[in-house]
C-alpha cells in the first residue's frame, strides 16, 4: 500500500509539491490569529490552588497588580525640594495611567497628626518648593520611621524613593497591558528629561508581564536567524546536496508555518516556552529529511536510477521514521500533564511539528527531489569506517565498558538530590532585560518584588476591631519582622497604633493598640472619613471588616527560603491564633510551588508515555527482551542528566521539570534506530551478538552521531534565550541527547552483548 | 392667521433655549433642579447601605439622618450610625458650602469626644461603601460648572443629559454625567468618570415618591464601581418632613445627644 502511495507521489510530483504548499500556507494562514499571552497568570492552570487562592484574597481586597516607579536622585537625596517637585508632580500624573485605582507615594501618604481635639489627616508632603530644610529634615524623619514607609515606598537611608500605582486590569483585552507600560515608560522618560539629575526605574507586576512578549519578540529576533544559519551549515556538510538542502529548508519552513497557523487557529496564546517550539521542531524535522536523503543520496551513488533510489530510500525509512515520530509525539504529548498551560502548549504544538514534518517529508520531499537535477557525488558522504573502529573499540573493551559505564551512571543518578527547587519569577529574565535590571535595583535598593499575603479572618463582622484579635495581628507582624529576608510588613495594626497615638495628642506611650473594640472601630470609621479618593482602606479591610489583608515584602530569596519562612509562619499561626490560620498566597507562593507541582505531574505524564512508548518498542521490535532493554538507554540519560545538573548547577524549576517528558521520545529515536538494524542483523544475517553490534554501529552509527549532533546545537542554541525558563530547558536537553548518545554507543552494545539471549 | 401664530410660537420656544450655550444651559436645568427642591425646611430619614465585593460577600450599614435646609447656604446634615454595631451612636455633623471645604465634625461615643474633621478630602468611600462623601452630601449648584449635552429618552423617561465638572481640586472625578428627569427636574442616573477621565461608577435612583406633594426623594439608590466590581445600595426609609428640627438640632452637642 505505501508502495502505491509512493510511486503516486513521485509521478505526480507538481500536485504533490503544489497541494502539500497549499495545504501547509492554508493551516499557516493562522498566523494572523497569533498572540501573545501577557499575564504571569498563564504559568498557572485554572485549578491550581494557589492561584485560586490568590484570586479569592484579590477578590476580598483589590487586585494588586501595579507599576513601580523607583526614584533614583543622582545625589543620593530623595529629601530635597527638587526631587520631592518630581516626585509630587509623578505622583499626580501617575492617576492618568490607564486602569490606575490608586497611587502611593511619600507625597501623597495620608500624614496624621493631632492638634488640640482635632485629628488632621493631609499629604505627607502638600507643595514641596515651599518646604524650608528644617522642613525636610522633618518629613524626612517621619517617612523614613513610618512602618508602613520604610523599606517599602521609602529606603531607611531615604536615597531612594517609590511611586506605586496599583491598576485593575479589566483582563478583556491583550492590549490592556501593554498600554499601561507604554504610558508609564513615557511618563519615566519625560520626568527623566525634565529632571536630569534624577534616574527613574520601573518594576511591578504589569512592567514584567509586558516583559514576556518583548522578550519573546527579542529572542525570536536573535534566535531564530542563529538557528537558521546552523542548520544550513549542518545540512551542507551532511548532504553536501544543494537540492537537498533547498528541499529540507522549504519543508523546515511550511512546517513552521503550518504549526503556528495551526496554533492560532487553535487559539494558543504564545508564551515564553512556546517560541521555542519552531527551533524545537525545525531539529526534528531535519532528523527525518536527513534520513531519506542520507540513503537516497547513497543509493544513487551506487548507481540506481533516481526514482528507484527514492523509492528504495522510502521503502526502508518509512517504518523507523514512522516508529521514532509517533514516540516523539507521544513523548511531547506527556506535556500535557504539566500544571503550567504554556507547557502543554508547546507539547502540543511540537506535537503537531513534528508530525506535519513527518507527513511533509514523505510526500513533498520526494516530490521535489524528483522535480530538482540531482548528482551523485562520488564518495561517501561520512565515513562509516571510523564507525567500524569504533564498533571493535567498543567489543574489545565491552567489560571495561559495562562496569565503567554502570558506575559512572549510578553516581550521576545519586546526585540528583543535589538538585534544589528554584523558581524565582524575576529571574526568569536574564540581566540583559530592562525589568530584570530594573527590579534588581529595585530590590537592592527599595523593596521587594516577592511577597506573601495573608487575608486573616477575626471570624465575625466588625471583627477586625477586635483587641484580641488585633494583638494577635500584630504580634504575627512582630514575629515576621523578626525573620531574616523581611523587608516589610503592612498591616493594619500600624494604622491603628498611629491613631490611638494621634487621639491622645501625639503622646508616644499611646503607640499602641487601643484597647477597647469600639474605640477601635471608631478611629478607623473617623480616619476613613479623612481620607482622599483611591488611597481608602478598602485594599486592606473587607466589607464586613472581619477581615484584614497582610502583606509581607521578602527580599530576593530561594523558593526554598520562602516555603520555610511561610511553614514557620504557618507553624506560629497554629500556635498562637489557630483560629485566624490560613495558606499565604501571592504570586510569590505560586511560583514556589509550581516547581515541585509540575514535577509531581510530569512524573506520571513521563511514566504514562514511557510505558506506552515501550509497548510500541516491544511491538515494533517484537521482541520482551530487547524492548527490556531498551527501558535502560531511554531512561538513563534522563537520570545522568539531572544528576550531572545537581553536580553542577543544582538549581531546578518549572523549566527543567518538563525535559524528561519531552527528550524521552527524542531519545526513544536512536535506541529505535540501533536496535532495529542490531536486530535485522540478528533475524535476518543470524550474526552473532557482537556481529550484530558491528552491523549497527556501520550502518546507523553515523547517522546517530550526526542527529544527536543536530539536535544538541538546536537545543543548545535555545541555552542563548534571554529566559531562563527557555536557557535551562535548552542546555538541560542539550546535556539529555549527549548523554542518550555516550549510552547508546558505550553502554547499549555491552548491554546486548551480555544480555541480547541467543535467538531474539 | 392663527395656525401659523401658534406654529411660529411653538418654534421659537425651543430657540429661545438655543440661543444660550451649553454652559448657560446646564446651569439653568442645575438651577432649576435646585430650585423644585427648595423649601423643605427639614427632614427626618433612616438610611440603610447594603455594600457588596466581587466575591459576593455583603456588608450592611444602618444610619439615621436629619437635614435641615440653610437659606444662601448648603443644608446642614446629621448623620447617625446605628450599625456597625461598635460604631452605634457615632455622629457625623456637616455643614455644607455652597463655596469652600464643608464642615464636619464626628462624634466618637467610646470616646466621648467631639473630633473636626480636618482634611480636605471628602472624596474617600463613605463607611467603606462605594459612595463617596461628596456623592451624597448636600449638592449644592455652586459646587459644579455645567454643559447640557442633549435630550435624550432614558429608560422610556424623556431626560436631559448634562455634564457636571467639580470645582474641588480634590475632587475624584474629572466629570459627571447626569441625567434629569425633563418633567420633574429630578436626576436618575449620573455616571462618574475618575481623574483619567475613564468611567468609575454609575449611581442610578430608583422608586421616586413625592412628599409635601413637590420633594421627590428616590428610595433607593444604586452605586456600581465599574472598575472594582463593588457595589453598593442605599435605601431611604421612613422620610418625615418638616418634623419640626431646628438650628439647635444642629451643632457639637446635639452631636452628644444624637444617640
Amino acid at each position: 500500500m505505501s508502495e502505491s502511495f509512493f510511486r503516486f507521489v513521485l509521478k505526480h510530483k507538481i500536485l504533490v509539491i503544489l497541494l502539500t504548499v497549499a495545504v501547509s500556507l492554508m493551516m499557516g494562514s493562522g498566523v494572523q490569529h497569533l498572540r501573545f499571552n501577557n499575564d504571569y497568570r498563564m504559568f498557572f492552570s485554572e485549578e491550581n490552588p494557589q492561584l485560586k487562592a490568590f484570586e479569592m484574597l484579590q477578590n476580598t481586597y483589590t487586585k494588586n497588580d501595579n507599576v513601580l516607579f523607583v526614584i533614583e536622585p543622582q545625589d543620593g537625596e530623595v529629601f530635597t525640594r527638587e526631587t520631592l517637585i518630581a516626585v509630587s508632580e509623578l505622583t499626580k500624573e501617575a492617576w492618568q495611567v490607564p486602569y490606575s485605582i490608586r497611587v502611593d507615594s511619600i507625597t501623597n501618604f495620608q500624614h496624621t497628626y493631632a492638634e488640640g481635639d482635632d485629628l488632621i489627616v493631609e499629604d505627607l508632603v502638600l507643595n514641596p518648593a515651599s518646604l524650608s530644610d528644617e522642613e525636610l529634615a522633618t518629613k524626612q524623619q517621619i517617612a523614613t520611621n513610618d512602618p508602613l514607609l520604610r523599606n517599602r515606598l521609602i529606603s531607611p537611608s531615604a536615597h531612594t524613593t517609590g511611586v506605586n500605582v496599583t491598576v485593575q486590569l479589566p483582563g478583556k483585552k491583550l492590549t490592556e497591558v501593554p498600554e499601561v507600560a507604554a504610558k508609564v515608560k513615557e511618563m519615566a522618560k519625560n520626568l527623566e528629561a525634565s529632571y536630569p539629575d534624577i534616574k527613574v526605574h520601573l518594576t511591578g507586576m504589569v512592567v514584567m508581564n509586558n516583559a514576556f512578549p518583548t522578550a519573546s519578540q527579542d529572542d525570536m529576533k536573535s534566535l531564530y536567524p542563529i538557528m537558521f544559519g546552523a542548520v544550513i551549515l549542518v545540512l551542507v556538510l551532511m548532504l553536501r546536496s544543494i537540492p537537498g538542502t533547498i528541499s529540507t529548508l522549504i519543508i523546515i519552513l511550511l512546517m513552521i508555518i503550518a504549526t503556528m497557523g495551526l496554533t492560532g487557529w487553535l487559539g494558543i496564546k504564545m508564551s515564553p516556552p512556546t517560541t521555542t517550539v519552531p527551533i524545537v521542531i525545525m531539529t526534528l524535522a531535519i532528523a527525518d529529511c536527513v534520513h531519506i536523503l542520507v540513503n537516497f543520496l547513497h543509493f544513487m551513488r551506487e548507481g540506481e536510477a533516481k526514482y528507484q533510489a527514492m523509492m528504495e530510500s522510502l521503502r526502508i525509512n518509512l517504518q523507523p521514521i514512522f516508529l521514532t515520530t509517533l514516540t516523539t509525539a507521544i513523548g511531547f504529548l506527556s506535556l500535557n500533564f504539566s500544571d503550567a498551560p504554556p507547557f502543554r502548549d508547546l507539547g502540543n504544538m511540537a506535537a503537531m511539528g513534528v508530525v506535519l514534518a513527518f507527513l511533509l517529508s514523505i510526500t513533498f520531499l520526494p516530490a521535489m527531489m524528483m522535480m530538482l537535477p540531482v548528482k551523485a557525488l562520488s564518495g561517501d558522504t561520512m565515513g562509516s569506517l571510523a564507525m567500524v573502529r569504533f564498533a571493535e573499540f567498543v567489543i574489545r573493551n565491552k567489560k571495561q565498558l559495562l562496569w565503567g559505564m554502570g558506575i559512572l551512571i549510578l553516581f550521576l543518578i545519586a546526585q540528583i538530590p543535589n538538585n534544589r527547587l528554584d523558581d524565582r519569577f524575576v529571574e526568569y529574565f536574564d540581566e540583559t532585560i530592562d525589568f530584570r535590571q530594573d527590579t534588581d535595583f529595585a530590590t537592592d535598593n527599595l523593596t521587594g518584588i516577592y511577597l506573601i499575603e495573608y487575608s486573616l479572618e477575626s471570624g465575625e463582622t466588625g471583627g477586625i476591631s477586635d483587641p484580641d484579635f488585633l494583638r494577635k495581628v500584630d504580634g504575627f507582624a512582630q514575629w515576621y519582622r523578626q525573620q531574616s529576608h523581611v523587608l516589610h510588613v503592612n498591616t493594619i495594626t500600624d494604622i491603628m497604633k498611629r491613631l490611638n497615638r494621634n487621639m491622645h495628642g501625639d503622646d508616644d506611650s499611646w503607640y499602641r493598640l487601643p484597647e477597647q473594640r469600639d474605640l477601635s472601630a471608631q478611629y478607623l470609621l473617623l480616619y476613613e472619613f479623612s481620607l482622599p479618593f483611591g488611597l481608602d482602606l478598602n485594599n486592606q479591610i473587607n466589607v464586613k471588616k472581619s477581615a484584614t489583608r497582610f502583606t509581607v515584602t521578602l527580599e530576593s530569596i530561594s523558593t526554598q527560603q520562602l516555603l520555610q519562612i511561610e511553614e514557620d509562619a504557618q507553624q506560629w499561626l497554629l500556635e498562637n491564633a489557630p483560629e485566624m490560620r490560613i495558606d499565604g498566597a501571592s504570586p510569590s507562593v505560586m511560583f514556589a510551588h509550581i516547581g515541585s507541582r509540575n514535577i509531581i505531574a510530569m512524573l506520571k505524564g513521563t511514566t504514562t508515555a514511557l510505558i506506552i512508548i515501550s509497548l510500541i518498542l516491544v511491538v515494533a521490535l517484537r521482541s520482551l527482551r530487547i524492548g527490556g532493554i531498551s527501558l535502560i538507554p531511554n531512561l538513563v540519560p534522563m537520570g545522568m542528566a539531572f544528576g550531572l545538573w545537581g553536580l553542577t548547577v543544582g538549581e531546578v524549576g518549572l523549566a527543567l521539570s518538563v525535559v524528561s517528558g519531552m527528550t524521552l521520545g527524542i531519545v526513544v529515536d536512536d535506541t529505535v534506530h540501533f536496535l532495529s538494524k542490531y536486530l535485522r542483523a540478528r533475524r535476518e544475517k543470524n550474526m552473532s551478538g557482537e556481529d550484530a553490534v558491528r552491523y549497527a554501529f556501520s550502518t546507523v552509527g553515523t547517522a546517530l552521531w550526526v542527529t544527536s549532533l543536530v539536535l544538541m546545537v538546536g537545543f543548545g542554541i535555545l541555552a542563548f534565550s534571554h529566559f531562563q525558563l527557555n536557557a535551562g530547558m535548552g542546555l538541560l536537553t542539550a546535556i539529555t541527547l549527549g548523554l542518550a548518545l555516550v549510552a547508546d554507543f558505550l553502554f547499549l552494545p555491552p548491554l546486548l552483548i551480555y544480555f541480547g539471549g541467543k535467538k531474539p | 392667521m392663527k395656525l401659523s401664530l401658534i406654529l411660529a410660537t411653538l418654534l421659537l420656544t425651543p430657540a429661545v433655549t438655543l440661543a444660550m450655550t451649553a454652559e448657560e444651559r446646564g446651569l439653568q436645568i442645575a438651577k432649576e433642579v435646585d430650585t423644585r427642591d427648595t423649601g423643605f425646611h427639614d427632614f427626618k430619614a433612616s438610611m440603610t447601605m447594603l455594600l457588596k465585593n466581587r466575591h459576593g460577600e455583603e456588608s450592611l450599614r444602618d444610619m439615621r439622618n436629619q437635614t435641615l435646609e440653610v437659606e444662601n447656604d448648603g443644608d446642614k446634615t446629621l448623620v447617625v450610625f446605628d450599625e456597625p454595631r461598635d460604631v452605634k451612636g457615632t455622629a457625623l455633623l456637616s455643614f455644607s458650602h455652597k463655596a469652600g471645604d464643608d464642615d464636619q465634625w464626628l462624634y466618637l461615643p467610646a470616646l466621648k469626644r467631639v473630633k473636626r474633621i480636618a482634611s480636605r478630602n471628602k472624596s474617600g468611600p463613605f463607611m467603606g461603601s462605594e459612595f463617596a462623601y461628596e456623592d451624597i452630601s448636600s449638592q449644592e449648584v455652586e459646587k459644579y460648572t455645567y454643559k447640557f449635552i442633549e435630550e435624550s429618552t432614558h429608560e422610556g423617561i424623556a431626560s436631559l443629559l448634562l455634564e457636571r465638572y467639580p470645582v474641588d481640586p480634590n475632587s475624584g472625578y474629572t466629570r459627571q454625567q447626569m441625567w434629569v428627569d425633563k418633567e420633574r427636574y429630578i436626576p436618575i442616573k449620573i455616571d462618574y468618570y475618575d481623574r483619567k477621565n475613564v468611567l468609575l461608577k454609575t449611581l442610578v435612583f430608583r422608586g421616586y415618591q413625592q412628599y409635601l406633594d413637590q420633594y421627590w426623594r428616590a428610595d433607593e439608590m444604586y452605586m456600581e464601581n465599574h472598575q472594582t466590581g463593588k457595589s453598593t445600595l442605599l435605601t431611604w426609609k421612613q422620610y418625615d418632613f418638616r418634623s419640626g428640627l431646628t438650628d439647635a438640632d444642629f451643632n457639637k452637642n446635639s452631636l452628644k445627644r444624637a444617640r
